[in-house]
């Protein structure tokens, strides 16, 4: 039933009665698996991936690394945790490598995004050192390349 | 000069294909969706690809020897013998065509003197029965029977076979229906041809494309294996048909035959596209996986469309056509398929293209995209309704 969950995480608007049909399954059998799979927490939502540039709005996303001294019993897990919960933070990863936190944050401006880094994670405790970086532009985000040719260009008959 | 008058008699008894015939209409119709086409909607998968831009760059842009690279060559035999238990030698038994198109056609220009019998079972695809015309052939047409699921049974195998008869095509799995053969089924053919002399031209071009078995190939019968020419290839597994490369294999003497023609005729298959197989063959079977995992839930899509609308459809496990029968509308095969495209801007092909038996179904592709199956359903729903 993992074959349910690559499905939706390419088209979550896939109906119970579509993907029964996809996969040879009942419908009861696949609002089951799927009320499970919410239930257990393993489908956490249904998002929409939108490239916002198209529509104007001006957002600025940037991708921050934190250095951070890990605390005695719990790691990195207490500081990530009070990042991650600030609504400006859209991902929050533990690294391995050169540093030790990846941020992503998205802001307005520039200058929101940065003012929160100076205001809000650079003077926690335990951080030791910021770098932001900037994003210019998306070319591919959660395995979708942002300006793909959809187009059907088969020739529409050979043999 | 007329000429016309200067057309050699055999090319002009040659009808032009049914499909392309139906088709010069779809072209000119803007808004017409299609389930017409006969290859891969997948772009070929960018390691493959970029395989192939890099011996660009590289500056690969030679002939290849004639049978095709030997690196190409040992990785083909490496994987028909991983994927099908079929061992073959790539020194002598192996030649890199231009597509599985020109292992069709040089196979039977090295098999057939005039008045030979070539077995063709019917519906298949388009150019077996041309390619033994122009080498000389007694074409003899078998048709396979819906309530067989059009496989290929020893009954009508039996009949078939002449003292003529030189090769029987096997076209499994099978463009236009779909149909697959079984290891049962496959046995008892075997028992049928295992004591004659006759070549089996085995076509399993589509062998990647099965769905809940895997295809088993007769070659893999070791009373059978040098009796059988393999041909298969790229461009249905590895969504590769712009790249024009295919592989066959079989008895070294008969390989050496066609090698001649290969030699004289094509020179070699392209050079860009056999660096590209090779990684194809090395590193893509993730791919191959989950194209045929998307093909499969397109297909449970089309034929549980196909008998909603009414349409009886038996299941077809391989290719990527399911061939419904249209018998209940009480059209035939050409009507239904123009005035479906014409009232309903959709492109089917009538079974008819693909043989006379083919009367009363229609082959629909289901190598396009969910959304495109689903609309096209709607519409032939519509259509069906209206009559
Ligand atoms: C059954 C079958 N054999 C052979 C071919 C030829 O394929 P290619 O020449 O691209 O390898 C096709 C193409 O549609 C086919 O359907």
């Amino acid at each position: 039933m993992e074959e349910i969950l690559e499905l939706l995480e390419n088209n979550s608007k896939l109906s119970e009665e579509q993907i029964a049909v996809m996969l040879g399954k009942t419908v009861e059998e696949v609002h089951e698996t799927i009320k499970k799979f919410e239930d257990e927490n393993v489908i956490l939502g249904y998002n929409t991936l939108i490239n916002w540039e198209k529509t104007g709005k001006e957002d600025v996303t940037a991708l921050i690394e934190l250095k951070v001294t890990p605390q005695r019993g719990e790691g990195f897990d207490k500081v990530a945790e009070r990042i991650y919960r600030y609504p400006q933070v859209k991902a929050c990863y533990l690294m391995s490598g050169g540093f030790d936190i990846t941020v992503i944050v998205e802001g307005k401006t520039m200058k929101q995004v940065a003012l929160f880094v100076a205001q809000k994670l650079a003077p926690l405790e335990h951080v030791l050192s910021t770098a932001t970086h900037f994003v210019l532009k998306k070319y591919k985000d959660k395995g979708t390349i942002f300006e793909e040719k959809t187009k059907d260009d088969r020739e529409a008959i050979i043999l | 000069m007329n000429m016309s008058e200067m057309i050699s008699p055999t090319i002009k008894g040659i009808p032009p294909s049914g499909i392309r015939k139906f088709f010069d209409l779809v072209n000119e119709m803007k808004d017409a969706i299609s389930l017409s086409i006969g290859e891969p909607d997948f772009v070929t998968p960018w390691n493959v690809r970029e395989a192939g831009i890099y011996s660009l760059e590289k500056g690969h842009t030679h002939y290849s020897p004639n049978a095709g690279f030997m690196e190409l060559r040992v990785e083909i035999c490496k994987y028909l013998s991983r994927k099908y238990n079929v061992d073959y030698n790539p020194k002598n038994q192996v030649i890199v065509t231009v597509g599985g198109s020109e292992a069709i056609d040089i196979a039977l220009r090295s098999l057939v003197s005039p008045g030979d019998e070539v077995i063709i079972p019917e519906p298949s695809y388009v150019s077996y029965k041309p390619c033994a015309i122009l080498a000389g052939a007694k074409p003899v047409t078998l048709n396979l029977r819906v309530e067989d699921e059009f496989r290929l049974t020893p009954e009508l195998l039996e009949k078939a076979i002449t003292p003529k008869t030189k090769v029987l095509i096997l076209p499994f799995p099978n463009n236009p229906t779909g149909a697959i053969m079984t290891k049962e089924d496959l046995d008892k053919i075997v028992d049928v041809l295992k004591d004659k002399n006759i070549v089996v031209l085995s076509d399993e071009i589509y062998a990647e494309l099965t769905y809940g078995g895997k295809h088993i190939s007769i070659a893999s019968y070791p009373e059978m294996k040098d009796k059988t020419l393999m041909i298969n290839g790229f461009s249905k597994s590895y969504a590769m048909t712009g790249w024009r490369l295919g592989y066959t294999c079989g008895h070294p003497d008969l390989i050496a035959a066609m090698y001649k023609i290969h030699q004289y005729a094509i020179m070699c298959s392209p050079t860009t596209a056999q660096y590209a197989a090779v990684e194809a063959l090395k590193n893509s079977d993730s791919d191959i996986q989950m194209m045929n995992r998307e093909y499969n839930r397109r297909r449970r899509v089309m034929v549980d469309g196909f008998r909603k609308i009414g349409l009886d459809c038996f299941e077809p496990l391989g290719a990527f056509y399911v061939f419904p029968c249209i018998k209940s509308t009480g059209l035939n095969s050409e009507q239904f398929c123009e005035r479906l495209l014409s009232e309903e801007k959709v492109a089917i092909i009538p079974g008819t293209a693909f043989g006379e038996c083919g009367e009363g179904f229609i082959r629909a592709c289901y190598a396009y995209s969910t959304e495109n199956i689903i609309e096209a359903l709607k519409r032939v729903g519509k259509f069906v309704n209206s009559l």
